[in-house]
Protein backbone atom coordinates (compact mmCIF):
# COMPACT_ATOMS: atom_id res chain seq x y z
CA UNK A 1 0.00 0.00 0.00
CA UNK A 2 3.23 2.20 1.48
CA UNK A 3 4.79 1.85 -2.19
CA UNK A 4 1.71 2.54 -4.61
CA UNK A 5 1.61 5.62 -3.01
CA UNK A 6 3.08 7.88 -5.23
CA UNK A 7 1.22 11.14 -4.72
CA UNK A 8 1.82 13.01 -1.09
CA UNK A 9 -2.40 12.92 -0.26
CA UNK A 10 -2.33 9.01 -1.10
CA UNK A 11 0.68 8.66 1.87
CA UNK A 12 -1.82 10.75 3.98
CA UNK A 13 -4.48 8.42 3.56
CA UNK A 14 -1.74 5.40 4.03
CA UNK A 15 -0.48 6.76 7.38
CA UNK A 16 -4.11 7.71 8.11
CA UNK A 17 -4.87 3.74 7.58
CA UNK A 18 -1.76 3.17 9.72
CA UNK A 19 -3.31 4.86 12.43
CA UNK A 20 -6.87 3.42 12.36
CA UNK A 21 -4.90 0.11 12.61
CA UNK A 22 -2.56 1.21 15.29
CA UNK A 23 -5.53 2.19 17.35
CA UNK A 24 -7.49 -1.54 16.79
CA UNK A 25 -4.26 -3.38 17.65
CA UNK A 26 -4.43 -1.74 21.48
CA UNK A 27 -1.21 -2.08 21.47
CA UNK A 28 0.65 1.16 23.31
CA UNK A 29 1.92 3.94 21.16
CA UNK A 30 5.34 4.15 23.06
CA UNK A 31 5.89 0.35 22.17
CA UNK A 32 5.64 1.11 17.99
CA UNK A 33 8.14 4.75 18.91
CA UNK A 34 10.73 2.71 20.73
CA UNK A 35 10.79 0.06 17.59
CA UNK A 36 11.23 2.91 15.49
CA UNK A 37 14.56 3.80 17.33
CA UNK A 38 17.16 1.89 15.38
CA UNK A 39 15.89 2.81 12.16
CA UNK A 40 16.67 6.62 12.94
CA UNK A 41 19.84 6.84 11.79
CA UNK A 42 18.64 5.32 8.25
CA UNK A 43 15.94 8.38 7.80
CA UNK A 44 18.63 10.13 8.43
CA UNK A 45 20.71 9.91 6.15
CA UNK A 46 18.71 9.50 3.65
CA UNK A 47 16.42 12.77 4.62
CA UNK A 48 20.06 14.17 4.29
CA UNK A 49 20.63 12.97 0.82
CA UNK A 50 17.69 13.43 -0.28
CA UNK A 51 18.17 17.19 0.81
CA UNK A 52 21.08 17.51 -0.44
CA UNK A 53 21.83 16.21 -3.68
CA UNK A 54 18.00 16.71 -5.32
CA UNK A 55 17.56 19.25 -8.02
CA UNK A 56 14.83 21.64 -8.36
CA UNK A 57 13.68 24.96 -9.77
CA UNK A 58 12.38 26.62 -6.55
CA UNK A 59 15.75 27.53 -4.78
CA UNK A 60 14.77 27.90 -1.07
CA UNK A 61 18.55 28.63 0.20
CA UNK A 62 21.75 28.45 -1.11
CA UNK A 63 25.21 28.34 0.84
CA UNK A 64 28.19 27.30 -0.37
CA UNK A 65 27.78 24.32 -2.34
CA UNK A 66 24.53 23.19 -1.31
CA UNK A 67 21.41 24.63 -2.97
CA UNK A 68 18.15 23.21 -1.16
CA UNK A 69 14.58 23.63 -3.01
CA UNK A 70 11.57 23.16 -2.57
CA UNK A 71 11.15 19.71 -4.67
CA UNK A 72 13.65 18.51 -2.41
CA UNK A 73 12.32 19.08 0.64
CA UNK A 74 8.72 17.62 -0.09
CA UNK A 75 10.45 14.73 -1.28
CA UNK A 76 12.41 14.39 1.65
CA UNK A 77 9.75 14.55 3.78
CA UNK A 78 7.80 11.79 1.62
CA UNK A 79 10.35 9.46 2.13
CA UNK A 80 11.06 9.74 5.84
CA UNK A 81 7.05 9.62 6.29
CA UNK A 82 7.45 6.38 3.90
CA UNK A 83 9.92 4.88 5.73
CA UNK A 84 8.66 4.82 9.15
CA UNK A 85 5.42 4.31 8.13
CA UNK A 86 6.77 0.80 7.08
CA UNK A 87 8.68 -0.33 9.85
CA UNK A 88 6.06 0.55 12.22
CA UNK A 89 3.64 -1.06 9.76
CA UNK A 90 5.84 -4.23 10.16
CA UNK A 91 6.27 -4.11 13.60
CA UNK A 92 2.47 -4.10 14.25
CA UNK A 93 2.04 -7.80 12.32
CA UNK A 94 5.31 -9.00 15.18
CA UNK A 95 3.85 -7.22 17.94
CA UNK A 96 0.05 -8.71 17.10
CA UNK A 97 1.10 -12.23 15.74
CA UNK A 98 3.25 -15.08 17.65
CA UNK A 99 5.78 -17.01 15.53
CA UNK A 100 3.95 -19.34 15.49
CA UNK A 101 0.62 -18.56 14.36
CA UNK A 102 2.71 -17.07 11.62
CA UNK A 103 5.12 -20.24 10.62
CA UNK A 104 1.33 -21.81 10.89
CA UNK A 105 -0.27 -19.32 8.33
CA UNK A 106 2.40 -19.81 6.05
CA UNK A 107 2.03 -23.38 6.29
CA UNK A 108 -1.66 -23.17 5.23
CA UNK A 109 -1.12 -20.48 2.41
CA UNK A 110 1.29 -22.29 0.74
CA UNK A 111 -0.44 -25.67 0.81
CA UNK A 112 -1.74 -25.79 -2.87
CA UNK A 113 2.23 -25.93 -3.52
CA UNK A 114 1.84 -29.40 -2.08
CA UNK A 115 0.23 -30.44 -5.60
CA UNK A 116 4.25 -29.64 -7.07
CA UNK A 117 6.05 -31.43 -4.24
CA UNK A 118 6.88 -28.45 -2.31
CA UNK A 119 7.63 -29.96 1.19
CA UNK A 120 5.78 -27.16 2.45
CA UNK A 121 5.37 -29.05 6.49
CA UNK A 122 9.02 -29.45 6.81
CA UNK A 123 9.62 -25.72 5.48
CA UNK A 124 7.45 -24.80 8.37
CA UNK A 125 8.58 -27.48 11.10
CA UNK A 126 11.80 -25.76 10.42
CA UNK A 127 11.18 -22.34 10.70
CA UNK A 128 9.61 -22.84 13.98
CA UNK A 129 12.71 -25.15 14.81
CA UNK A 130 14.61 -22.48 13.80
CA UNK A 131 12.95 -19.65 15.93
CA UNK A 132 12.80 -22.00 19.07
CA UNK A 133 16.57 -22.03 18.71
CA UNK A 134 17.75 -19.09 18.15
CA UNK A 135 17.90 -17.85 22.07
CA UNK A 136 19.59 -21.09 22.81
CA UNK A 137 22.15 -20.80 20.33
CA UNK A 138 23.36 -16.70 20.99
CA UNK A 139 23.48 -17.93 24.83
CA UNK A 140 25.56 -21.00 23.94
CA UNK A 141 27.57 -18.49 21.53
CA UNK A 142 27.91 -16.53 24.19
CA UNK A 143 29.53 -18.86 26.35
CA UNK A 144 31.74 -20.01 23.83
CA UNK A 145 32.84 -16.39 23.34
CA UNK A 146 33.52 -16.50 27.11
CA UNK A 147 35.39 -19.70 26.94
CA UNK A 148 37.47 -18.59 24.09
CA UNK A 149 38.46 -15.45 25.69
CA UNK A 150 39.45 -17.44 29.04
CA UNK A 151 41.92 -19.36 27.05
CA UNK A 152 43.30 -15.93 25.30
CA UNK A 153 41.66 -15.16 22.49
CA UNK A 154 41.37 -12.26 21.39
CA UNK A 155 38.61 -10.74 19.46
CA UNK A 156 38.60 -6.70 20.03
CA UNK A 157 41.65 -6.03 18.44
CA UNK A 158 43.27 -5.49 14.33
CA UNK A 159 41.71 -4.99 10.94
CA UNK A 160 38.96 -6.89 9.62
CA UNK A 161 40.21 -9.72 8.23
CA UNK A 162 42.13 -10.56 11.73
CA UNK A 163 38.99 -10.05 13.73
CA UNK A 164 37.18 -12.46 11.70
CA UNK A 165 40.04 -14.77 11.78
CA UNK A 166 39.25 -14.72 15.00
CA UNK A 167 36.08 -15.99 14.81
CA UNK A 168 36.31 -19.04 13.31
CA UNK A 169 37.25 -20.92 17.28
CA UNK A 170 33.72 -19.39 17.83
CA UNK A 171 31.93 -21.09 14.96
CA UNK A 172 33.71 -24.37 15.13
CA UNK A 173 32.20 -25.14 18.35
CA UNK A 174 29.17 -23.80 17.80
CA UNK A 175 28.26 -25.40 14.90
CA UNK A 176 29.72 -28.98 16.35
CA UNK A 177 27.00 -28.26 19.25
CA UNK A 178 24.69 -27.00 16.71
CA UNK A 179 24.84 -30.72 14.98
CA UNK A 180 24.78 -32.38 18.24
CA UNK A 181 21.32 -30.77 19.64
CA UNK A 182 19.71 -31.42 15.96
CA UNK A 183 20.90 -35.06 16.75
CA UNK A 184 18.89 -35.02 19.89
CA UNK A 185 16.47 -32.82 19.22
CA UNK A 186 15.29 -35.45 16.12
CA UNK A 187 15.65 -38.66 18.73
CA UNK A 188 13.38 -36.55 21.01
CA UNK A 189 10.88 -35.39 18.26
CA UNK A 190 11.18 -39.26 17.09
CA UNK A 191 9.93 -40.19 20.58
CA UNK A 192 7.19 -38.27 20.77
CA UNK A 193 6.03 -40.08 17.79
CA UNK A 194 6.99 -37.59 15.07
CA UNK A 195 6.10 -38.95 11.22
CA UNK A 196 5.68 -35.80 9.40
CA UNK A 197 2.72 -33.29 8.65
CA UNK A 198 0.39 -36.63 7.37
CA UNK A 199 -1.93 -36.68 9.53
CA UNK A 200 -1.06 -34.02 11.97
CA UNK A 201 -3.96 -31.96 13.84
CA UNK A 202 -3.15 -28.98 15.94
CA UNK A 203 -3.73 -27.36 19.30
CA UNK A 204 -4.64 -23.87 17.95
CA UNK A 205 -6.81 -24.41 14.83
CA UNK A 206 -6.59 -21.64 12.24
CA UNK A 207 -10.20 -20.50 11.15
CA UNK A 208 -11.15 -17.67 9.05
CA UNK A 209 -14.17 -15.55 10.37
CA UNK A 210 -15.91 -12.71 9.60
CA UNK A 211 -13.52 -10.24 11.35
CA UNK A 212 -10.79 -11.81 8.66
CA UNK A 213 -13.16 -10.90 5.59
CA UNK A 214 -14.06 -7.33 7.05
CA UNK A 215 -10.09 -6.77 7.19
CA UNK A 216 -9.35 -8.05 3.66
CA UNK A 217 -12.02 -5.96 2.50
CA UNK A 218 -10.89 -2.73 4.63
CA UNK A 219 -7.19 -3.15 3.58
CA UNK A 220 -8.40 -3.72 -0.31
CA UNK A 221 -10.83 -0.46 0.14
CA UNK A 222 -7.44 1.17 1.33
CA UNK A 223 -5.08 0.00 -1.17
CA UNK A 224 -7.97 1.21 -3.52
CA UNK A 225 -8.41 4.97 -2.02
CA UNK A 226 -4.74 4.81 -2.18
CA UNK A 227 -4.46 4.22 -5.90
CA UNK A 228 -7.44 6.63 -6.74
CA UNK A 229 -5.64 9.41 -4.75
CA UNK A 230 -2.91 9.08 -6.54
CA UNK A 231 -4.52 9.94 -10.61
CA UNK A 232 -6.44 12.65 -8.88
CA UNK A 233 -4.60 14.31 -6.25
CA UNK B 1 8.09 -54.96 46.13
CA UNK B 2 5.93 -52.80 48.21
CA UNK B 3 2.70 -54.13 47.74
CA UNK B 4 2.46 -53.54 44.07
CA UNK B 5 0.96 -56.66 41.59
CA UNK B 6 3.87 -57.79 39.64
CA UNK B 7 1.96 -60.09 37.42
CA UNK B 8 1.89 -57.63 34.78
CA UNK B 9 4.96 -57.50 32.53
CA UNK B 10 4.92 -53.73 30.59
CA UNK B 11 8.44 -54.27 29.08
CA UNK B 12 10.51 -57.78 28.75
CA UNK B 13 13.88 -57.77 27.27
CA UNK B 14 14.98 -61.46 26.59
CA UNK B 15 18.57 -61.85 25.82
CA UNK B 16 19.63 -58.95 23.92
CA UNK B 17 22.86 -58.10 22.34
CA UNK B 18 23.59 -54.45 20.49
CA UNK B 19 26.53 -52.92 18.81
CA UNK B 20 27.68 -49.90 17.11
CA UNK B 21 29.33 -49.79 14.06
CA UNK B 22 31.86 -46.98 13.85
CA UNK B 23 33.76 -46.49 10.60
CA UNK B 24 37.42 -45.37 10.69
CA UNK B 25 40.66 -45.64 8.82
CA UNK B 26 41.34 -48.90 10.10
CA UNK B 27 37.91 -50.45 8.75
CA UNK B 28 34.32 -51.17 10.13
CA UNK B 29 34.80 -51.39 14.17
CA UNK B 30 32.20 -52.42 16.45
CA UNK B 31 32.17 -51.50 19.62
CA UNK B 32 29.79 -54.18 21.46
CA UNK B 33 27.64 -51.94 24.18
CA UNK B 34 25.12 -54.57 24.93
CA UNK B 35 25.97 -58.02 25.97
CA UNK B 36 23.20 -60.78 26.33
CA UNK B 37 20.97 -58.56 28.38
CA UNK B 38 17.67 -59.63 29.88
CA UNK B 39 15.36 -57.55 32.27
CA UNK B 40 11.34 -58.00 32.90
CA UNK B 41 10.32 -54.47 33.98
CA UNK B 42 6.29 -54.88 35.60
CA UNK B 43 3.41 -52.03 35.55
CA UNK B 44 3.93 -49.75 38.08
CA UNK B 45 7.70 -50.32 39.22
CA UNK B 46 9.97 -46.76 39.92
CA UNK B 47 13.61 -48.76 38.48
CA UNK B 48 16.41 -46.85 38.85
CA UNK B 49 19.18 -48.01 36.43
CA UNK B 50 22.66 -47.02 37.78
CA UNK B 51 26.58 -47.27 35.84
CA UNK B 52 29.00 -45.36 35.06
CA UNK B 53 29.29 -43.35 31.20
CA UNK B 54 29.51 -46.01 28.49
CA UNK B 55 28.26 -48.77 30.31
CA UNK B 56 25.56 -49.44 28.08
CA UNK B 57 22.62 -47.53 30.36
CA UNK B 58 21.67 -45.38 27.79
CA UNK B 59 21.60 -47.82 24.99
CA UNK B 60 19.58 -50.41 27.14
CA UNK B 61 16.70 -47.72 27.39
CA UNK B 62 16.48 -46.97 23.63
CA UNK B 63 15.33 -50.43 22.76
CA UNK B 64 12.73 -49.83 25.26
CA UNK B 65 10.71 -47.76 22.41
CA UNK B 66 12.30 -49.00 19.55
CA UNK B 67 14.76 -45.97 19.05
CA UNK B 68 16.93 -49.09 18.45
CA UNK B 69 16.90 -52.29 17.71
CA UNK B 70 18.72 -55.18 19.34
CA UNK B 71 21.16 -57.02 16.92
CA UNK B 72 20.15 -60.70 18.23
CA UNK B 73 17.50 -61.36 21.22
CA UNK B 74 13.84 -59.36 21.44
CA UNK B 75 12.46 -56.77 23.36
CA UNK B 76 8.61 -57.04 24.28
CA UNK B 77 6.52 -54.02 25.12
CA UNK B 78 3.47 -55.03 26.32
CA UNK B 79 3.14 -57.60 24.36
CA UNK B 80 4.59 -56.55 21.27
CA UNK B 81 7.66 -57.11 19.48
CA UNK B 82 9.05 -53.75 19.32
CA UNK B 83 10.96 -55.11 15.88
CA UNK B 84 7.21 -54.79 14.43
CA UNK B 85 7.03 -51.57 12.15
CA UNK B 86 3.09 -51.51 12.35
CA UNK B 87 2.94 -51.01 16.04
CA UNK B 88 5.76 -49.00 16.39
CA UNK B 89 3.46 -45.43 17.01
CA UNK B 90 1.80 -47.59 19.16
CA UNK B 91 4.81 -48.26 21.39
CA UNK B 92 6.34 -45.20 21.23
CA UNK B 93 2.83 -43.71 23.03
CA UNK B 94 2.99 -46.30 25.96
CA UNK B 95 6.63 -46.08 26.33
CA UNK B 96 7.54 -42.12 26.62
CA UNK B 97 11.55 -40.80 26.88
CA UNK B 98 12.66 -37.87 28.79
CA UNK B 99 16.41 -37.07 27.91
CA UNK B 100 19.79 -35.39 29.62
CA UNK B 101 19.14 -31.91 27.86
CA UNK B 102 16.09 -30.05 28.55
CA UNK B 103 16.83 -27.42 26.03
CA UNK B 104 17.34 -29.88 23.22
CA UNK B 105 13.90 -31.78 23.17
CA UNK B 106 11.21 -28.90 23.39
CA UNK B 107 10.28 -28.34 20.08
CA UNK B 108 8.05 -25.30 19.91
CA UNK B 109 8.44 -21.62 21.14
CA UNK B 110 5.36 -21.59 23.55
CA UNK B 111 5.37 -24.01 26.57
CA UNK B 112 1.61 -25.18 25.68
CA UNK B 113 2.17 -25.75 22.29
CA UNK B 114 5.56 -28.30 22.99
CA UNK B 115 3.46 -30.03 25.04
CA UNK B 116 0.89 -30.56 22.46
CA UNK B 117 3.70 -31.55 20.14
CA UNK B 118 3.06 -35.45 20.52
CA UNK B 119 -0.69 -34.89 20.55
CA UNK B 120 -0.79 -33.25 17.23
CA UNK B 121 1.62 -36.06 15.88
CA UNK B 122 -0.75 -38.88 16.82
CA UNK B 123 -3.99 -36.95 15.38
CA UNK B 124 -5.90 -36.43 18.54
CA UNK B 125 -8.87 -33.97 18.13
CA UNK B 126 -7.95 -30.21 19.02
CA UNK B 127 -10.18 -30.24 21.67
CA UNK B 128 -9.08 -33.22 23.31
CA UNK B 129 -5.29 -32.07 22.86
CA UNK B 130 -6.50 -28.78 24.81
CA UNK B 131 -8.31 -30.94 27.04
CA UNK B 132 -5.02 -32.87 27.70
CA UNK B 133 -2.39 -30.08 27.87
CA UNK B 134 -4.04 -28.53 30.31
CA UNK B 135 -4.20 -31.76 32.63
CA UNK B 136 -0.08 -32.83 31.84
CA UNK B 137 0.62 -28.92 32.75
CA UNK B 138 -1.15 -29.29 35.87
CA UNK B 139 -0.20 -32.59 36.94
CA UNK B 140 3.45 -31.10 36.86
CA UNK B 141 2.77 -28.10 38.11
CA UNK B 142 3.61 -26.14 35.56
CA UNK B 143 0.29 -24.49 34.49
CA UNK B 144 0.67 -21.03 35.41
CA UNK B 145 3.29 -21.22 32.77
CA UNK B 146 1.57 -22.29 30.02
CA UNK B 147 2.08 -18.90 27.43
CA UNK B 148 5.72 -18.42 28.30
CA UNK B 149 9.25 -19.25 26.07
CA UNK B 150 10.84 -22.31 26.89
CA UNK B 151 14.03 -20.43 27.07
CA UNK B 152 12.86 -18.22 29.58
CA UNK B 153 12.23 -21.31 32.34
CA UNK B 154 14.95 -22.68 34.59
CA UNK B 155 16.12 -26.20 34.09
CA UNK B 156 13.84 -27.75 36.37
CA UNK B 157 10.94 -25.98 35.02
CA UNK B 158 12.35 -26.89 31.11
CA UNK B 159 12.47 -30.25 32.43
CA UNK B 160 9.40 -30.68 33.81
CA UNK B 161 7.90 -29.08 30.38
CA UNK B 162 9.01 -32.17 29.23
CA UNK B 163 7.90 -34.47 31.20
CA UNK B 164 4.63 -33.01 30.66
CA UNK B 165 5.00 -33.79 27.03
CA UNK B 166 5.41 -36.90 27.32
CA UNK B 167 2.44 -37.93 29.99
CA UNK B 168 0.04 -35.67 27.81
CA UNK B 169 0.35 -39.23 25.40
CA UNK B 170 -1.09 -40.99 28.52
CA UNK B 171 1.92 -43.51 28.32
CA UNK B 172 2.33 -46.22 30.92
CA UNK B 173 6.08 -46.16 31.19
CA UNK B 174 8.10 -43.37 31.56
CA UNK B 175 12.04 -43.45 31.07
CA UNK B 176 14.19 -40.89 31.75
CA UNK B 177 17.79 -40.63 30.60
CA UNK B 178 19.25 -38.96 33.02
CA UNK B 179 16.78 -35.90 33.31
CA UNK B 180 18.51 -34.08 36.52
CA UNK B 181 22.55 -34.48 35.10
CA UNK B 182 22.36 -31.16 33.92
CA UNK B 183 20.15 -29.46 36.84
CA UNK B 184 21.10 -27.12 40.14
CA UNK B 185 20.02 -29.16 43.17
CA UNK B 186 16.88 -27.18 43.58
CA UNK B 187 15.74 -28.36 40.33
CA UNK B 188 16.79 -31.64 40.90
CA UNK B 189 14.52 -31.80 43.64
CA UNK B 190 11.76 -30.80 41.58
CA UNK B 191 12.29 -33.05 38.80
CA UNK B 192 12.07 -36.23 41.16
CA UNK B 193 9.12 -35.32 43.13
CA UNK B 194 7.47 -34.87 40.39
CA UNK B 195 8.46 -38.06 38.80
CA UNK B 196 7.49 -39.90 41.82
CA UNK B 197 4.24 -38.08 42.08
CA UNK B 198 3.65 -40.07 38.83
CA UNK B 199 4.62 -43.14 39.95
CA UNK B 200 2.55 -42.90 43.22
CA UNK B 201 -0.53 -41.14 41.79
CA UNK B 202 -1.26 -42.44 37.92
CA UNK B 203 0.54 -46.11 38.45
CA UNK B 204 3.10 -45.05 35.77
CA UNK B 205 6.09 -47.04 35.47
CA UNK B 206 9.18 -45.00 35.98
CA UNK B 207 12.69 -46.34 34.47
CA UNK B 208 14.99 -43.61 35.93
CA UNK B 209 18.71 -44.22 34.89
CA UNK B 210 20.94 -41.32 36.43
CA UNK B 211 24.25 -41.11 38.00
CA UNK B 212 22.96 -39.96 41.82
CA UNK B 213 23.27 -42.30 44.17
CA UNK B 214 20.39 -40.87 46.12
CA UNK B 215 17.53 -40.48 43.83
CA UNK B 216 18.34 -44.47 42.88
CA UNK B 217 17.75 -45.05 46.50
CA UNK B 218 14.15 -44.04 46.28
CA UNK B 219 13.45 -46.42 44.02
CA UNK B 220 11.51 -49.67 43.84
CA UNK B 221 14.19 -51.56 42.49
CA UNK B 222 17.75 -50.65 41.41
CA UNK B 223 19.85 -52.24 38.43
CA UNK B 224 23.45 -51.99 37.94
CA UNK B 225 25.53 -52.31 34.46
CA UNK B 226 28.26 -52.77 33.97
CA UNK B 227 30.45 -53.29 30.62
CA UNK B 228 26.77 -53.96 28.81
CA UNK B 229 25.85 -56.07 31.22
CA UNK B 230 23.69 -56.49 34.22
CA UNK B 231 25.32 -57.01 37.49
CA UNK B 232 22.80 -56.40 40.20
CA UNK B 233 19.32 -56.21 39.99
CA UNK B 234 17.53 -56.07 43.34
CA UNK B 235 16.15 -53.63 46.27
CA UNK B 236 17.99 -51.01 46.43
CA UNK B 237 18.29 -51.95 50.32
CA UNK B 238 20.09 -55.52 49.35
CA UNK B 239 22.03 -53.32 46.04
CA UNK B 240 23.95 -50.74 48.35
CA UNK B 241 24.90 -52.89 51.46
CA UNK B 242 27.51 -54.09 48.51
CA UNK B 243 29.57 -51.39 48.86
CA UNK B 244 32.71 -53.49 48.24
CA UNK B 245 31.25 -54.56 44.69
CA UNK B 246 29.92 -50.77 43.68
CA UNK B 247 32.67 -49.23 44.78
CA UNK B 248 35.04 -52.02 42.15
CA UNK B 249 33.28 -51.08 39.50
CA UNK B 250 33.59 -47.07 40.14
CA UNK B 251 30.33 -45.93 41.52
CA UNK B 252 29.48 -44.47 44.84
CA UNK B 253 26.92 -45.69 47.30
CA UNK B 254 24.41 -43.27 49.52
CA UNK B 255 27.19 -41.27 51.90
CA UNK B 256 24.59 -42.50 55.21
CA UNK B 257 25.08 -46.21 53.67
CA UNK B 258 28.79 -45.68 53.40
CA UNK B 259 28.59 -44.27 57.03
CA UNK B 260 26.99 -47.45 58.18
CA UNK B 261 28.86 -49.84 56.35
CA UNK B 262 31.99 -48.48 57.68
CA UNK B 263 31.04 -48.67 61.39
CA UNK B 264 30.01 -52.08 60.41
CA UNK B 265 33.21 -53.10 59.61
CA UNK B 266 34.20 -51.65 62.67
CA UNK B 267 32.70 -54.35 64.76
CA UNK B 268 29.72 -52.00 65.30
CA UNK B 269 26.09 -53.42 65.41
CA UNK B 270 24.47 -51.52 62.98
CA UNK B 271 22.58 -52.88 59.61
CA UNK B 272 24.66 -51.83 55.99
CA UNK B 273 20.88 -52.19 54.03
CA UNK B 274 20.16 -48.62 55.42
CA UNK B 275 19.87 -45.91 52.37
CA UNK B 276 17.83 -42.82 54.04
CA UNK B 277 18.96 -40.54 56.11
CA UNK B 278 16.21 -40.87 58.77
CA UNK B 279 16.60 -44.61 58.69
CA UNK B 280 19.97 -43.65 59.25
CA UNK B 281 19.70 -41.25 62.40
CA UNK B 282 17.31 -43.49 64.49
CA UNK B 283 19.91 -46.73 63.74
CA UNK B 284 22.76 -44.34 65.28
CA UNK B 285 20.26 -43.53 68.43
CA UNK B 286 19.92 -46.71 69.36
CA UNK B 287 23.40 -48.28 68.53
CA UNK B 288 24.06 -44.77 71.59
CA UNK B 289 21.29 -46.07 73.32
CA UNK B 290 22.08 -49.37 73.55
CA UNK B 291 26.04 -48.45 74.57
CA UNK B 292 24.96 -46.12 77.37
Amino acid sequence: MLFSATSFYSLLLGFAFLIFIVILSQIPVKMIIKGLKPIIPIVIITTALNLFFITGETVLLKFWVITITLESVKFTVFIAVRIICLIAGTSLLTYTTSPITLTDAIERLFNPLKKIKVPVHELAMMMTIALRFIPTLIEETDKIMSAQKARGADLETGGIVQRSKAFIPILIPLFVSAFRRADDLALAMECRCYRGGEGRTRLKQLKTSTIDYIALALTILFLALVIIFNFYF
Amino acid sequence: MKGKNLMDKIIEVKNISFSYKNEDETGINQIEVLKNVSLDIYKGEFIAVLGHNGCGKSTLAKHFNSVLLPDSGEVFVNGINTKDENKLFDIRQSVGMVFQNPDNQIVATIVEEDVAFALENLGVEPAEIRRRVDDALKTVNMFDYKDHAPHRLSGGQKQRVAIAGVIAMRPQCIVLDEPTAMLDPKGRSEVLKTIKYLNKNFNITIILITHYMEEAAQADRVVVMEKGQIILNDAPEKVFSQVDKLKSIGLDVPQVTELCYGLNQLGYNISTEIISEDECVNALLSLINNKS
